[in-house]
């Protein structure tokens, strides 16, 4: 049985809510109960944003994450905030391009990745957390590169579907900092 | 193949249920954490030419509803806990008028401004009154994004049906969280019709008055009297809950909406390690379900209950009504805007699981 837990957390403004949003939408595709859950604290423009995810195989209880199997960190004081949320074992990823970090838990797996650089690469700045998905789809089978490809196909408008191939080639490059 | 489902949030799948029952006149003003049922309206209403108005107050909205409602139309305004406060005037009205209605609080944390996350400390409010006067309102708690569609349609019908106002009772987690929903048909709707309603003469002699004034006192005497009396039908038809293990459970947790969802999660746990948890879910706050709470406490095999809720204590005074000294009743809550965590209901069930009597209210 799955049930697996997510936050992503950063600045207002990197798509840490919309990369959330995403991996919810491909482990929906897969027949998956899932729930997305923002932070709308006080929040300000600049301050920082999380969600929490939830992919289950059964109904989901509360969508409000305290034990992580992953923690997305786009910047330094979400490391500091959430990393005492990671269950035992559980992975930490972060874009390595931006800041770097040791983290005081010795009980996790931390996977720095220059997600950012990877979107640098490929041209479009929106790519760097799609590349983190990547690393977490490989590094756990939370959800197959095939069914986030999918996804976006089905909830893309058609006009914005010529951005997929970009979206999946940062995924796969994601992908890589997993094995 | 599987059904279609999509990923919404739940306030807009509050809206778009709306739309789906009929609704074709909105009026609201923008407060966290349900602004995004307004949003959606002020998009969509335009679309399918209803009518939304973003009101100068929440006592505006609540009184353009009145109207609306007066002429007989399907109308809803949506707020949140401070808003819905404001609104108490014209719900009351509404009352007294017998106004079909539909009425949306997405509860944050009190009192006065408060805070902004999630709470259940509206109970009181939503379920005794809230306004002045001998009155009730259909209070509906859906604990999903899926229910939240289907229980607003289920509202607009209930609505008609009695000439009253039906609540939908969520929380900033319901209202903010998005999930899978599918757009079933539900209830087909209601076209319930409305002879009493301010619509023009039609033809008749006189035309209709919709008031809540009486100012003879035998005359209001009555009025509430067939109030009562509808109220009172409404508690014996309308009850809706859900009942988990509870045939032979040993605890029995009564939580709703949020609350109820953690709950499901601690009984798992519970369960494994040998404890036997039930729970009832009330669905409707008002109507609540006093009599299958009475049932359960009458059971041999119940030793104690425990309410659980994003409030310091409110439904529990119910419970405890229901349970009519039968059994022990214990009280756990999170507010402020924080929710319980699985394990500090978990460990509340085995102290009260060692000790049923301990620290029971």
């Amino acid at each position: 049985m799955i049930d697996f837990s997510i936050i992503l957390a950063g600045f207002g403004g990197q798509g840490i809510l919309s990369a959330g949003k995403m991996a919810a939408e491909a482990a929906l595709y897969e027949g998956k109960e899932v729930s997305w859950f923002p932070s709308y604290g006080p929040e300000m423009r600049g301050g920082t944003a999380n969600c929490s995810v939830v992919i289950s195989d059964e109904p989901i209880g509360s969508p409000v994450v305290n034990d992580a199997d992953v923690l997305i960190c786009l910047n330094q004081p979400s490391v500091e905030k959430f990393e005492s949320y990671l269950k035992p074992g559980g992975i930490l990823i972060i874009d390595s391009s931006l800041f770097t970090v040791e983290p005081t838990r010795t009980d996790i797996k931390f996977i720095p990745m220059g997600a950012s650089q990877i979107a640098t690469d490929l041209g479009n700045m929106a790519f760097a957390t799609i590349s983190m998905l990547g690393c977490m789809s490989e590094a756990t089978g939370c959800f197959s590169k095939e069914s986030f490809e999918s996804a976006l196909y089905q909830i893309l408008p058609e006009r914005r579907h010529k951005f997929i191939p970009g979206n999946m080639e940062a995924f796969s490059k994601g992908a890589e900092f997993a094995k | 193949m599987a059904e279609k489902r999509v990923l919404m949030k739940g306030n807009e799948v509050i809206a778009e249920a709306a739309l789906r029952a009929g609704c074709r006149n909105y009026f609201g003003y923008p407060i966290t954490p349900q602004t995004e049922v307004m949003h959606y309206m002020a998009k969509k209403m335009v679309q399918i030419g209803g009518n939304f108005v973003q009101a100068e107050s929440e006592v505006a909205a609540i009184n353009m509803v009145y109207g609306a409602a007066a002429a007989g139309f399907r109308v809803m305004t949506s707020s949140s806990s401070p808003g819905i406060s404001l609104k108490q005037e014209g719900i009351s009205y509404i009352a007294g008028a017998e106004l079909p209605a539909v009425v949306v609080n997405i509860v944050r944390a009190g009192p006065g401004l408060g805070g902004i996350l999630p709470a259940q400390s509206d109970y009181f409010q939503a379920t005794k009154g809230g306004g002045h006067g001998d009155y009730r309102n259909i209070v509906i708690a859906p604990a999903s994004v899926q229910e939240l569609y289907e229980m607003t349609v289920e509202a607009f019908n209930l609505a008609d049906k009695y000439r009253m106002l039906a609540m939908i009772m969520g929380d900033g987690t319901l209202g903010q969280m998005m999930e899978p929903v599918a757009f079933r048909d539900v209830e087909p709707i209601v076209n319930v019709e409305k002879p009493w309603a301010a619509s023009g003469r039609n033809g008749r002699a006189e035309h209709n008055v919709v008031t809540s004034i009486y100012i003879n006192p035998d005359d209001l005497e009555a009025k509430n009297n067939e109030l009562k009396a509808k109220y009172d039908y409404i508690e014996e038809n309308e009850v809706r809950f859900e009942e988990i293990n509870c045939e032979d459970a040993d605890i029995v947790l009564v939580a709703y909406s949020t609350c109820s969802r953690i709950c499901k999660n601690v009984m798992k746990q519970a369960a494994q390690k040998g404890l036997k948890v039930g729970m009832l879910r009330p669905i409707t706050l008002w109507p609540f379900p006093h009599k299958k709470i009475n049932e359960i406490a009458a059971k041999s095999n119940v030793k104690a209950f425990l309410s659980v809720e994003l409030s310091n204590g409110q439904m529990v005074e119910d419970v405890k009504l229901a349970v009519n000294g039968q059994k022990p009743v214990h009280f756990f809550g999170r507010n402020g805007g924080n929710l319980p965590s699985q394990k500090e209901i978990l460990d509340r069930i085995i102290e009260i699981n060692e000790n049923p009597m301990g620290g029971a209210l």
